[in-house]
Formats: structure tokens, sequence, C-alpha cells
């Protein structure tokens, strides 16, 4: 399949819905990526079955502080010298790249370099949504290695970054990314095209693409975005479930910054009954209570989006008094599986529940 | 004495302010030319009141030029765009994302050259003086006369820009400069894009700019100029001229601040009900509330400081349709009707049924029983106004910065449409000369002054660095006309930077004071509750 120019918005669309509120505001990779395109033409798009056992596919994505990404922008060299170097590294050709996470504007990160090497984009990424740090990968849950793995900045610094300690590598890491102003690029995870096929989410790519195409059509045609985007989900493998689960005003709005994330609380109350919604988050969506009673929490996705347009609000652009729709979607299964938990779970990021699905959690009324 | 000027699409409004009082109010239709509508205008309030013109100290004008330029791309020049953030920034030049005709209007040459700061202060690279010199050399031997000039993290540090108007000046002694921290916020695209606009438009500012100022003397005004701008404060028309994006969107803003003045109340719901639409907004502290949104401008993605305005297609002039027919029908219920978006506008006075015409309009049904309307049975009258009606509450309710009712302020020629109750709101106010509001917001609009920086309270104490950001705001309010014990904080705005070490927060502080020219008679305005009238 083939991404034209003229898909990239739907893409950015969908990659913004899937980052569960996080993953930052993906119009500036769009804008990248259209710029590229105006270069290099069409993205090859390559599902993962036509992936050979052997390729070898490198994850790639931005590491850093949304705030200074607007900022300090990219130069456009960084990913495609992060890829040679780790070409470097392992001694041998990248074949294909990946987003590292499909949530955000990392999801659009890899169609720079596959442009200008011509290599296709793979249907999968590590994530199936967006997490906010680079441990919370399937790929580290399937106990795969960060490693080799490459930073580069806009200044044209290159870091290799060895350990077999996943952790640690998000340690260094970060605090790479703040030496080199804030922001930069990664390649991470270097796996082989059977790894691909039996760690990452698949399919997440055209999901997120069908998604966004859904929504804007709604749209152009007069229809409910939110009926077109629920439909859009449940044709997906990845995302089978997906539920409205609250409509309101934002109401409160608290915020403070602890450990480096962006954490607080969205209170919505509902517009025609006398219920409120509370959306705890963590540079994303974590948790929805509805009146106290559970019904929706990570990994499953959860996004608040402006109720007429269906534009997905990113956590740093809640604002007091917006009208949202509350959104969630299941998460893809492996994320859901007991040694996920461990890592993606709700006690993973210090909340005193246990995961429960979507669809267990909702009554039977459709979205 | 004040004259608050208005140039609308349609009318050109004027009003007369003494101190606190509007001793006189004039529309007048806009002219085609710049200078001669606002000239009828300020002749026509003159003659309404025995005056003898001496005692007109300032004139504040709000207008639509550049707006009108931009979306219609006419009288915009080519830029010179100089980036100076490189070697960060490449992959996306300036103009990316831009539609193709606008861009090909403006786009003269573009440089992406060394430059710019990090997060954290220190350089991204060294300016390099040799390759700026020959980028406005080149800019000038092809007939480039306007620059816009962008640095990244220029509003944390303006030195590199500041040091590039330098050197515009010295190799180009004719030129428009644009600098972009003087004109939006963090975000390089958008503040580039914003800087890029202002500089297309620099030759219309000044010509514009100087067609007031030209009228203002051709009528022996001595009164000093000033240009209403978007987030409800006013410029020096120097300033003005150099700056004209600042003044896009200032209609609503002028509005809004007209109605905060007239009513005595700083902290409402304001709504400004039109000819085609009704524009609603939140006032807070007798300022609009900003959008924090990026604002698009004739397609351009860009970071103005907005109000946030909701405009609804319901006005005076908005169209009724009726189904499945019939509008004298009685049995008509409200989910059959629609009001809007489409309005008769200025043909009001020949379209609609109450002047003749016939086509239903929402005046026609507001007034109800006169002879020319046809006869609305009394069920589906009341109907039409519920809808009316509720259409513009669920627009209120929506702006609303609070769960409880809060005070409607009502201006605008169609106000008579709505109707009290009014839910969601304990009170609603509908000032005396509500119908030019917005020349009045013109005429009582103060100075304002706005800075931002990224401060790490851990190694600098919260209280020092709002210190300091006061010194400096005191100091740019001082250089535009303040009056230094009016200087008034209006806004403080903290969001903490995520991924940073330590407690990185951009901090962004708002103030205004009043000008020096007709001390005290707006004084109370930020700080007074009461009603003028």
């Amino acid at each position: 399949m083939l991404i034209k120019p003229s898909m990239l918005e739907d893409y950015a669309r969908g990659a913004a819905f899937l980052g569960s509120g996080g993953g930052g505001d993906p119009y500036y990779s769009f804008l990248l990526a259209q710029a590229a395109s105006e270069k290099c033409g069409d993205f090859e798009l390559m599902p993962v079955d036509e992936l050979p056992d052997e390729a070898l596919v490198a994850p790639c994505g931005w590491i850093g502080a949304p705030t200074v990404s607007v900022e300090k922008l990219p130069n456009g060299k960084e990913t495609v010298a992060g890829l040679k170097r780790l070409e470097t590294v392992m001694g041998r050709k990248i074949d294909a790249v990946m987003p590292i996470e499909i949530g955000g504007g990392n999801g659009l990160a890899p169609l720079v370099a596959a442009a200008e090497l011509g290599i296709p984009i793979i249907d999968a990424d590590g994530m199936g949504r967006a997490f906010p740090e680079s441990q919370m990968t399937i790929l580290n849950i399937k106990g795969l290695y960060a490693c080799p793995s490459v930073l580069t900045a806009a200044c044209g610094a290159t870091t290799v970054i060895e350990t077999d300690d996943n952790h640690t590598h998000e340690r260094i890491a970060r605090s790479l990314s703040v030496a080199l102003g804030g922001i930069a690029h990664m390649v991470e995870y270097p796996l082989t095209g059977a790894q691909v096929k039996t760690h990452a989410i698949t399919g997440s790519v055209s999901a997120a693409i069908a998604i966004g195409r859904a929504v804007s059509h709604a749209r152009k045609d007069g229809q409910d975005p939110f009926l077109a985007l629920g439909e859009a989900l449940e044709k997906t493998s990845q995302y089978p479930h997906c539920k409205t689960i609250f409509d309101g005003k934002i109401c409160d709005l608290q915020r403070e910054t602890s450990g480096g994330f962006s954490v607080g609380t969205a209170t919505i109350k509902a517009l025609e009954r006398n219920s409120i919604m509370r959306v705890q988050f963590q540079n994303e969506n974590l948790i929805a209570l509805e009146d106290g009673k559970l019904k929706a929490v990570v990994p499953d996705i959860i996004t608040i989006m402006d109720r007429e347009s269906a534009d997905t609000i990113t956590t740093e652009r809640l604002k007091y008094g917006q009208r949202v729709k509350v959104v969630a979607a299941a998460a893809p299964t492996m994320l859901r599986a007991q040694d996920a938990l461990k890592f993606v779970g709700p006690r993973a990021f210090g909340l005193n529940f246990d995961f429960h699905a979507l669809e267990e959690l909702s009554s039977s009324e459709p979205l | 004495m004040r004259i608050g000027i208005d140039v609308g699409g349609t009318n050109t409004d004027a009003v007369l302010l003494d101190g606190r009082n509007v001793i006189g109010h004039t529309k007048q239709p806009t002219s085609d030319d710049v200078s001669s509508g606002v000239m009828n205008a300020i002749t026509a309030i003159l003659e309404s009141v025995e005056l003898d013109r001496s005692q007109i100290s300032a004139v504040m004008i709000g207008t639509t030029h550049f707006t009108n330029a931009l979306v219609q791309r006419q009288h915009l020049s080519k830029v010179g765009i100089m980036r100076l953030a490189s070697p960060s920034g490449e992959a996306l030049p300036p103009l990316t994302g831009w539609p193709v005709d606008l861009a090909s209007k403006i786009r003269g040459q573009t440089f992406l050259l060394p430059g710019g700061y990090e997060f954290d202060g220190r350089e991204i690279a060294p300016f390099n003086d040799g390759l700026f010199r020959a980028a406005v050399a080149k800019c000038r031997s092809i007939g480039i006369n306007s620059f816009a000039v962008s640095s990244a993290f220029g509003p944390l540090n303006s030195a590199m820009e500041k040091q590039a108007a330098d050197i515009i000046r010295q190799e180009h002694a004719s030129a428009y400069v644009s600098l972009s921290h003087a004109i939006g916020r963090i975000g390089l695209i958008e503040r580039e894009n914003s800087t890029i606009l202002n500089a297309a438009l620099s030759r219309l500012g000044q010509d514009v700019i100087g067609a007031f100022q030209d009228a203002l003397h051709a009528m022996s005004l001595k009164a000093s100029l000033y240009i209403s701008q978007n987030d409800g404060t006013l410029v020096s028309s120097p300033y003005a001229a150099q700056y004209p994006v600042s003044t896009i969107g200032s209609g609503p803003t002028n509005s809004m601040r007209g109605a905060a003045f007239l009513s005595g109340l700083t902290d409402a719901v304001v709504i400004d009900v039109g000819g085609t639409t009704s524009d609603i907004g939140v006032l807070s502290k007798g300022f609009p509330r900003e959008s924090s949104i990026p604002v698009d401008i004739g397609g351009v993605r860009s970071n103005f400081r907005m109000p946030d305005v909701l405009a609804l297609g319901i006005g005076g002039g908005s169209k009724i349709r009726l189904e499945p027919r019939g509008e004298s029908s009685n049995s008509i219920s409200a989910p059959h009707i629609s009001v809007g978006p489409n309005s008769v506008g200025k043909d009001l006075i020949s379209q609609s049924y109450l002047f003749g015409g016939n086509t239903l309009t929402t005046s026609d049904v507001a007034v109800g029983d006169v002879s020319n309307v046809p006869e609305l049975g009394v069920a589906t009258r009341k109907a039409i106004l519920c809808h009316i009606q509720s259409a513009l509450e669920r627009g209120v309710d929506r702006l609303k910065t609070q769960s409880g009712d809060v005070p409607l302020i009502v201006v605008g020629g169609g106000g008579f449409l709505l109707e009290e109750p009014f839910k969601g709101t304990h009170q609603v106010i509908r000032p005396p000369h509500a119908d030019v509001a917005n020349a009045v917001g013109a005429a009582i609009a103060q100075v304002g002054a706005q800075t931002e920086r990224i401060v790490d309270y851990d190694l600098h104490p919260r209280d020092e660095a709002l210190n300091e950001v006061k010194a400096d705001l005191i100091m740019q309010l001082k250089a535009a006309g303040g009056q230094a014990d009016t200087i008034d904080i209006v806004d403080i705005e903290e969001s903490q930077l995520s991924y940073l070490p330590g407690r990185a927060t951009q901090l962004r502080v708002k103030a205004v004071a009043n000008l020096i020219i007709d001390e005290g008679s707006t004084a109370s305005l930020q700080t007074e509750v009461h009603h003028a009238y």
C-alpha cells in the first residue's frame, strides 16, 4: 500500500487519537512528512506478512519535551544519520523503519527517513498507542533489547548507547536529550522481521490512517464523526472495541509537574444529566471514573475530543470550559496480557486499580 | 476628549467620549478609500456636538483593512525571510504548510542562517555577521524591502533578532523590519508565520496608518492617533504601521471591551448580536479571554493573540425557513424551524417584511405584529423565538468560564432578539450606546505589554522571576505611552514543562496601563465595578 501525500492529514488525525491524549500534537510531524513527500513522492507502507524474517527493522521516534519541540525544530538529517550509524554499529543495512509509538507526533516520525532512504515503513509500532517512557514499549515487555540505540540531534551530535538494561537505557537517553537541547531523535530496539511479526503491535499504521479518514469523511459529509470513528476502529484488528464513555464540559482542571511529567485531572460535567467524570493523566490520559465508577483504564486508550469536530485535544491543550466527548478504545490484546500489565497497567502508573477491559466495564450501549 | 472609530466592512462607527461619558455617536457607510469614511465619521461627530476640535486629544481607530488584505491577497509585499535557528529547523523551511497562492505572493528570498537559542539560553549556533549581511544585500539587489526575522526561542532572548535588525538598517536603510519576538510566543512556525504576514503587510501598514494620520491633519485635528490591537489594547500609530498584523481581529475585542466599559462590569459574558452573526466572548478582568488553540488567518497557522470568540450564524437579518411549510401555520414545532446562517445582511431595509420585502427574518419575528409581516400564529412565533433563544443560550453556555450563573452583556444592533430571562445568567445588561460598543471599545482602550520566559524556579525563585518580568513590563508600558501609576498586571500564566529537570516553567505575564493623554478618565475601569448608567 502506498501512503500518498493526500493521506497524511488523516494519518496525523488517527495518530493523535491513538495517542490517548499524549504523544504531542502531530502537526509538525505532519509538516515534515509533507515536506519529505514533496521531495520523494509517496511512502511505501509494508504489511508485516510481506516482511522477510531476516530483515532488519529500525523503530524511530523523538525523545524530549513537547514544549521545546515546537521551537527547536528538526534539522532533517537526524533520522537518516541515526539510521546510518546503527547500520555501521550492526554491520548491516536497515531494510525498513517503523514508529516506536503510533500515538501522537511520533506516529509519523519514520516517514522522513523512509522517503530519504527509499525503504518501506512497516505497518506496525512498538506501543500501539503513546506511553511516556521508552521501556513501556511492548518490545521491552517481550524481553527485547533497546540497544544498540542511537541518539542524534539537530547540531549533528550522534551518541550510541549500549547497555543491556532497558531502564538504564531510558535514563541515559532522557538525560542526553536534555543535554542536547531538550529534543533528540532516537533509533532503538533494532528488530528482525521475525521479531516484528511476533512482538510488535501490527496493523497500527494502517489503523491510524483508516481512523483519520473516517473522521474527516464524516465531517465533510455532515455525518456524525464519532459514529464514523467507532465504526473505523471496530474494523481494525487491533482496536476492536470503542465507546464514547462521556459527553460533557470541562469544569475543573488541575495540573502539576511531578518527576518530569505533566500530571493532573480533568473534571468533566455531563451536559444532560447530573454526573461527573474525572480523567486523570500523566502526559497521557490514564483512567476515567464516572461518579467514582471505573469506565476505562490504561492501557486502554482514553482520548478527550472536541464534541463537535472530533479533534483530539492533547492533555497540554485541555482547557476549562471545553465541550468534549471522552472516547475509549480497547488497547491491542498484547498490551492487556498479564505480562504487559506489569509495565503498562494501572499499577505501573501508581494507580490503585486493577485493569478491567473497556468492554467489560461498559454496558451494551454502542458508540 | 477622545474619538473612537470602528472601521467595519459595512459601517464606520464613531463615538465621542468625555471622560467616561459618551457625548456623541454616529454610523457612516465605510468608504472604498482609506480616509474619507473616517473623515466623514469625524465630521458627523463634531457636527452633532458643538465642540472646539482642539479639545480632542486622541483618536482611536479599529480597522479591518489588514484582515481584508490577507483574505483577498491584495496589497501584499514580497518578503525577505530570515530564520536564525540553523542547524535546527532546516527540515521545515519558512512558508511550509502555507496556501500556495499566498506563499507565491509573499515569498521573496528565504535564508536559513546560523543562530537562535536553546531552551536553557545557550546559543544553538553563533550569529554570523557576514552571512547575514550578504543575505540582506542579495534581497536589496532584487528589490525586496520587507524583512521578517525569526530566531529559535526569540521570545526568551531577543538579542539576535535585534542584532539582525541593526544590520538590515545599516545595509538597507529604507527597509521594513519585522522581528518575531515582538509578534508571537513560543512555537517557531506559528510565530514565524505571523512575522512573515506582518512583513508582507508593512508597506500597506505605512499607507493605511499614514492615510489616517493625513485625515486627522486635513481636519486640523491635533489629536494623537492610536490603533486597536486584537488583544484589546492600543498601540501608537507608528507602532501599528510597523506591526499591522497585531491589529487583525480587533473588531470582536473592541465590542467586548466597549461592553465592559458601558456596563461597568469586568467579568461577564458578552454577546454582540450583529446582522449576520452573534459573537460571544468572555470578559475576564475587563479583557477578552484569549484563544489557546492556533488560529488560521488567510489559511496560515499563526499564534496571534486572539480573543476566544464563538460566532453563531444568528443575527438580526438571519433568514428563517419553516418546514413543512406555511409561515401562518399554527402547528409548526421547534424541530421544523431553521434560522440562519444565511442573512439578508445590509439589505435588511429592503428584503425583510418589516421594510416591505418578502423574506422572513429574525427581526420580523422579534418585532411581531407589524402590519407588513405575514401573520404568524402565536404558537409558531413563540416556537421561533424559543429556537433562537435556546441557540443563543447554548452558545453562551459553551463559552462560560464558571459553572454558576454569570452576568450577560448584550451589545450590537440585533440585541433585541435576545429575551429575558436568559438561561445560565443571573443578570442581562443592555447598556446605553450598545449599538456602537465597538467604537467605544476603541476609544477606551489602554496600552498593553506582554512578556514570556522560561524560568527554573529551583535556581531562580518565583518571586524574583516575577519581579524581573514586572520591571520589564513597566519599561515596555512607559515606552508605549502608559501612565506609570495605572499599571496593572492583568494575567499571569505559568505552564510547567514536562521532561525537563528542575522546575522549568514557562511564565507569561501581561500588563496594561492608561494612556498619559487623558488622566483618570478610565483609571477605574480595571478595578471598580459599577454601572455607568
